[in-house]
């Protein structure tokens, strides 16, 4: 037992790095899993960056409508994180991570106008939460907004 | 009021414009929070707690702009803008701003 002693301070590295990766990975793929979903479920109403809509006909009303997630990286995409800035290159933990937020914000603004025809103008947002500062939280947000548009009567241009 | 973030309101006209309006607030998240935040850090996902406080500020600079546009005797916002900025550790600044506008 006391041969161990020494590496004891590892273990506090080790552990997180063990949990992240195994609640992370698990967490991801529950995740895509849900956005894969909804994702299907809300085909029927499009979402553009453009500024016009494309359905045409008399508009009956239009309102501003948001969808915003918080998100924070695990330890062990962490770490990967930080052993691939040594050599450069592609962050693949980090990519997918803020892929899922911008999906779910999307997700959440189609999900608060239900009765919407389409989705002008969508613009997404992403801001750190306490950048890099030393004990901060390494988090982001999305926040994606856009104007809901309700037609009298759908039509197809 | 009506609001967009495109040039117009869609299937209306503006008669008038009043100019920028903006709101504004800055929020502290709490202590409780934060801890929950740092155990979720470990394991990733969301953070519940942030994403709520990020709304509820959002909500508010709303309201503060809407105010100001009615002040001026507007009845809608275009362009709204939003942005968010970490001013101190612990503290983030939400900003919405837009031109009010009267529309027929």
């Amino acid at each position: 037992m006391e041969a161990f002693a020494p590496f004891f301070p590892l273990l506090i590295w080790v552990v997180p790095l063990v949990l992240g990766f195994v609640f992370g990975q698990f967490n991801e793929k529950r995740h895509y899993r849900s956005i894969h979903e909804r994702e299907k479920t809300w085909l029927h109403l499009p979402a553009t960056a453009s500024r016009y809509p494309l359905l045409q006909g008399r508009i009956a009303r239009s309102e501003l409508v948001g969808g915003s997630v918080v998100v924070s990286v695990d330890y062990f995409k962490r770490a990967a994180a930080g052993l691939r800035s040594i050599v450069g290159g592609p962050v693949k933990s980090y990519e997918s991570l803020l892929d899922r937020a911008k999906r779910e914000a999307i997700l959440r603004l189609k999900e608060s106008c239900p009765g919407a025809h389409e989705i002008v103008n969508l613009r997404l947002e992403t801001a750190p939460l306490s950048k890099n500062a030393r004990g901060g939280i390494g988090a982001v947000e999305v926040f994606a907004f856009a104007t809901a548009i309700y037609m009298v009567e759908p039509g197809v241009a | 009021m009506f609001l967009s973030n495109i040039e117009t309101i869609p299937g209306k006209t503006i008669t008038a414009s009043h100019g920028v309006v903006s709101g504004s607030t800055v929020r502290a998240k709490h202590v409780g929070r934060d801890i929950m935040a740092g155990l979720k850090n470990i394991v990733g996902g969301e953070l519940r707690g942030y994403t709520e406080l990020l709304n509820e500020s959002r909500d508010q600079a709303i309201e503060r702009m809407k105010a100001q546009a009615q002040q001026m005797g507007a009845n809608a916002i275009v362009n709204v803008r939003f942005s968010t900025s970490s001013v101190a550790v612990g503290a983030a600044e939400i900003y919405v701003y837009g031109t009010a506008v009267t529309v027929a």
